[in-house]
């Protein structure tokens, strides 16, 4: 066990570094710049953006700046925003906790739904049901996020006026209900997909659960088929969607940058947008990081508890 | 949004003037005579109810001292205040200063280079502490400081031998005459020198994330990507503020924006305003207040005048002729701006009424050319001495009216042999060295030339302003014209206003002469707003709409 962690571990440094060289590149080599905004200002001259480009160590050499960068990396600063002039860890702070707020309660409606319609296209396979489910599961990944989004925004909030067009809450009311009435669109637009994605996977697992013998066993033991579906099929379809959470983590912040986008969403997704806009190096770099970094600890979660689980895994 | 109607009764100095001036003596005698109550049009005697102001972008930049956009001096201007702040009408008033230094007034020296301001003794900080002349002195130096991330320090760079005679009593002595600072500095918020002499570095200082002004709103809470709330600072020195909360929602999407605009959810559309294809939907909302006011904004094609097909002044006069500016402004622009011929702003006492109106006629335009010598060459483009009449222009992708009028340009281009190929780029490439190091061919841009309401326009005009040559200033258009430079040094050093008036009709003679650029509009913005919310008024002197939130009310 100690290779194979000592291995995965490695292998996820390397990722690590080839993300930061490639993202650096790419980021810094864009023409423009964070100070172009700043071109048309009257006033403001060619001199003045000269200074603060040098104040700001951004005419040293890529390489100097690089490694100037993961220098601070190392010692645990991730540099300062140029838009927000606040260090970048308090920035993608700020944004952490509705961006959360999002993957949290579309994440639950995921897994919940998305078990649901697996489960039940399972056991009712070929049914109407099952039909609809497939169907209805090769639409959801067929059509952007953002199509869904402005789609739900036109019928709930501007046709019917049943639930606001964006925003996390409404200015002056904190409620808790307020929170919830705006949480409940970008939600079940954010985890659309991953209901199609989570009931197609769960649906394979609980069929290859229920031909499994124990299955058999059960039944033929006079267990009810509710019980033997509740506890024997779908605790053991469960285990393989571990590996599945791994990727569907990382995945669904890369869906939230479209939800929140159209939902006026203030978390990290509209941060990495607006950062990019701005050439806001230090966060944008601080958040291709953190994504990263999320995606590698998901999936190193997800081997570990897969290697956990099942011994041949380690030895492979 | 929270529309509080309940108004006090009790007038303030402000409201009784404004009240006399506008008739108000038969408005207390027959209110009835008035669309409203004469009490409603009354700032309530506390501060009352909440505005939310819609912004496409967010307000991120709480040092105003510090590179920040136009989005950021709404906030600036709310929570600090400045030694003066210039009026709609362009008038310069004072504001923590008592008046306006002149030379009548001493405050200035007959050759412009010793000033003394006086300033207000009633004036104290968020934070309960007096402002003094310590403040105005530390503020000034700090811009200039090598050390500090400082914005724009053009003007500020001249201060020389900073005194402070009294808490209330400054002075300074400038390197060389020049008149347009006291216009900067109706955009220099001073700053609380006991907060940030403190702070070890002022660049990362916490006060950049929690400001301390002197301004009529203080400090609220900020959700990173939604919102700031600014509340009403009850020992104002000034008028208002008559609201308790100032809320600025950031909403990027400007259709969205534009929607809660609709549904209630803002109320008043600050900077990005309301698209014009929305303008006529706008009006015919109810409960709102939709009107159109124009900026100082101009939306021209910058030739690039070092390509040698623009040297040729026929060319120059050729290209202005074949556009169809009407068009453009009526059918691709909603009819929302107004015709331009020059970079002063319509509403400037420095605008030049006089200069030849733009006319539309293609066949002058050929003829023009051929008298030239530009004759067409065998693929119908016109061409001399080996040079084609053929040139890029350039603007910023997704900006689609802008793509839509170069299109409509370039097919009248082509009628009279011209060829201009279109090469747009991101922003961020646009506003980079291409656009600083005049490295485009001919650009559409929009353009503000002045700063607050000063006439100076040696940034934008003389020949030191060329970056690509080495200059300091932001001639991007590579402009240079010998008469030009000596009036607007001229210009510069000459504190009367009726000299400067008649140097700065000049050059804009000149200027309209010479077209290195060709003016397509003046840019004017949908403002829109909630019925009630009073006390709002335009002022396209300044970058935003919220430079006087303090007056605002609900009637």
């Amino acid at each position: 066990m100690a290779a194979f962690l000592f291995s995965r571990f490695l292998q996820s440094a390397i990722l690590l570094v080839i993300v930061s060289i490639i993202g650096f590149l790419v980021l810094y080599l864009m023409p423009g710049g964070p100070l172009s905004q700043y071109a048309l200002d009257p006033g403001m001259t060619q001199e003045d953006i000269a200074r603060i480009t040098e104040q700001l160590g951004l005419n040293r050499p890529l390489y100097v700046q690089y490694l100037d960068w993961v220098w601070s990396l190392l010692q645990g600063d991730w540099g300062t925003s140029f838009r927000d002039g606040s260090p970048v860890t308090q920035v993608i702070a700020r944004h952490v906790p509705a961006t959360l707020l999002l993957m949290g309660s579309s994440t639950v409606i995921a897994v919940a739904v998305g078990t649901w319609i697996g489960v039940r296209g399972a056991t009712h396979r070929y049914s109407g049901f099952d039909y609809i489910a497939t169907v209805g599961a090769m639409i959801a990944l067929s059509i952007p996020t953002f199509w869904f989004g402005l789609i739900g925004i036109y019928i709930f909030a501007l046709r019917l006026d049943w639930l606001p067009a964006g925003n996390m809450y409404t200015i002056g009311d904190g409620s808790v209900l307020n929170y919830l009435h705006h949480l409940i669109l970008p939600s079940i637009v954010l985890a659309l997909v991953h209901i199609a994605i989570w009931s197609r996977f769960m649906r394979t697992a609980t069929l290859d659960a229920i031909s499994q013998d124990f299955v058999k066993t059960a039944r033929a033991k006079g267990v009810s088929e509710r019980r033997v579906v509740m506890k024997h099929v779908v605790g053991n379809a469960l285990l393989p969607m571990i590996t599945l959470a791994g990727v569907q983590v990382p995945s669904l912040l890369t869906g939230a940058l479209v939800t929140e986008t159209v939902f006026t969403w203030p978390g990290m997704g509209r941060l990495f947008l607006d950062s990019l806009g701005y050439s806001d190096y230090p966060v944008v770099m601080g958040l291709l990081m953190f994504s990263a970094l999320l995606t590698i600890v998901a999936n190193l979660c997800a081997d570990i508890a897969v290697a956990l689980v099942d011994p041949r895994i380690r030895l492979a | 949004m929270t529309k509080d109607k309940s108004v006090k009764s009790g007038f303030t100095r402000r409201a009784t003037l404004r009240m006399m001036t506008a008739g108000g003596a038969v408005g207390l005698l027959v209110p009835s005579m008035l669309g409203k109550p004469a009490f409603a049009q009354t700032p309530p005697s506390e501060p009352t109810g909440r505005v939310v102001v819609g912004l496409s972008q967010e307000p991120t930049v709480f040092n105003p001292l510090m590179p920040h956009i136009e989005t950021d001096d709404g906030v600036a201007f709310s929570i600090f205040d400045a030694l003066f702040r210039i009026t709609p009408d362009g008038e310069i008033v004072p504001n923590l200063a008592t008046e306006v230094p002149t030379i009548e007034n001493g405050g200035l020296s007959e050759d412009g280079l010793s000033w003394r301001i006086k300033l207000r003794d009633d004036v104290k900080w968020h934070d309960g502490e007096p402002f003094t002349a310590e403040d105005v002195k530390f503020t000034l130096e700090l811009i200039t400081d090598p050390n500090f991330r400082a914005w724009r320090t053009a003007g500020h760079v001249l201060v020389r031998d900073i005194e402070v005679v009294s808490p209330t009593e400054i002075t300074w002595r400038m390197e060389e005459p020049f008149a347009p600072y006291l216009s900067f500095l109706s955009e220099t918020f001073i700053l609380p020198k006991h907060i940030l002499a403190e702070a070890e570095d002022p660049n990362d200082a916490p006060f950049n994330q929690a400001p301390v002004g002197t301004g009529a709103f203080k400090w609220g809470s900020r959700q990173a990507g939604d919102n700031l709330q600014l509340v009403a600072n009850l020992e104002y020195h000034g008028d208002g503020p008559y609201i308790e909360q100032l809320v600025f929602k950031y909403i990027p999407d400007m259709t969205v924006l534009y929607t809660q605009f609709r549904s209630g959810e803002i109320d008043l559309v600050g900077q990005a305003y309301i698209t014009p294809d929305n303008y006529e939907e706008a009006k015919s909302l109810d409960e709102r207040v939709v009107e159109l006011v124009p900026r100082g904004t101009l939306e021209s094609i910058y030739l690039n005048q070092t390509l040698p097909v623009f040297q040729d002044k026929a060319v120059r006069e050729a290209l202005y002729l074949a556009i169809d500016r009407k068009s453009i402004i009526d059918l691709l622009n909603f009819g929302v701006p107004g015709e331009a011929e020059t970079f002063m702003p319509e509403t400037s006492a420095y605008y030049n009424p006089d200069l030849p109106k733009h006319e539309f006629d293609l066949h002058k335009a050929a003829s023009l050319l051929d008298e030239a010598g530009w004759t067409p060459g065998s693929d119908g483009i016109r061409e001399k001495d080996g040079v084609r009449l053929s040139f890029t222009n350039s603007t910023t992708t997704g900006a689609h009216l802008r793509e839509q009028a170069q299109q409509f340009i370039q097919q009248t281009y082509a009628q009279i042999g011209v060829e201009m190929k279109i090469e747009n780029l991101p922003p961020a490439v646009m506003w980079g060295e291409f656009w600083g190091q005049s490295q485009f061919e001919s650009a559409m841009v929009g353009i503000t030339y002045l700063i607050g309401a000063d006439p100076d326009v040696t940034n934008r005009f003389h020949s030191k302003a060329i970056a690509a040559d080495s200059g300091s200033g932001s001639n991007n258009a590579r402009y240079s014209n010998p008469e030009v430079d000596k009036l607007l040094e001229e210009g510069a050093r000459t504190f009367d206003i009726e000299k400067r008036k008649a140097i700065y009709k000049e050059i804009q003679g000149i200027i309209r002469d010479d077209l290195p650029f060709l003016p397509l509009f003046r840019y004017t913005n949908v403002f829109g707003r909630k019925e009630g919310l009073e006390g709002f008024e335009a002022n396209s002197n300044t970058r935003t709409e919220s430079s006087h939130a303090a007056l605002w009310y609900w009637g």
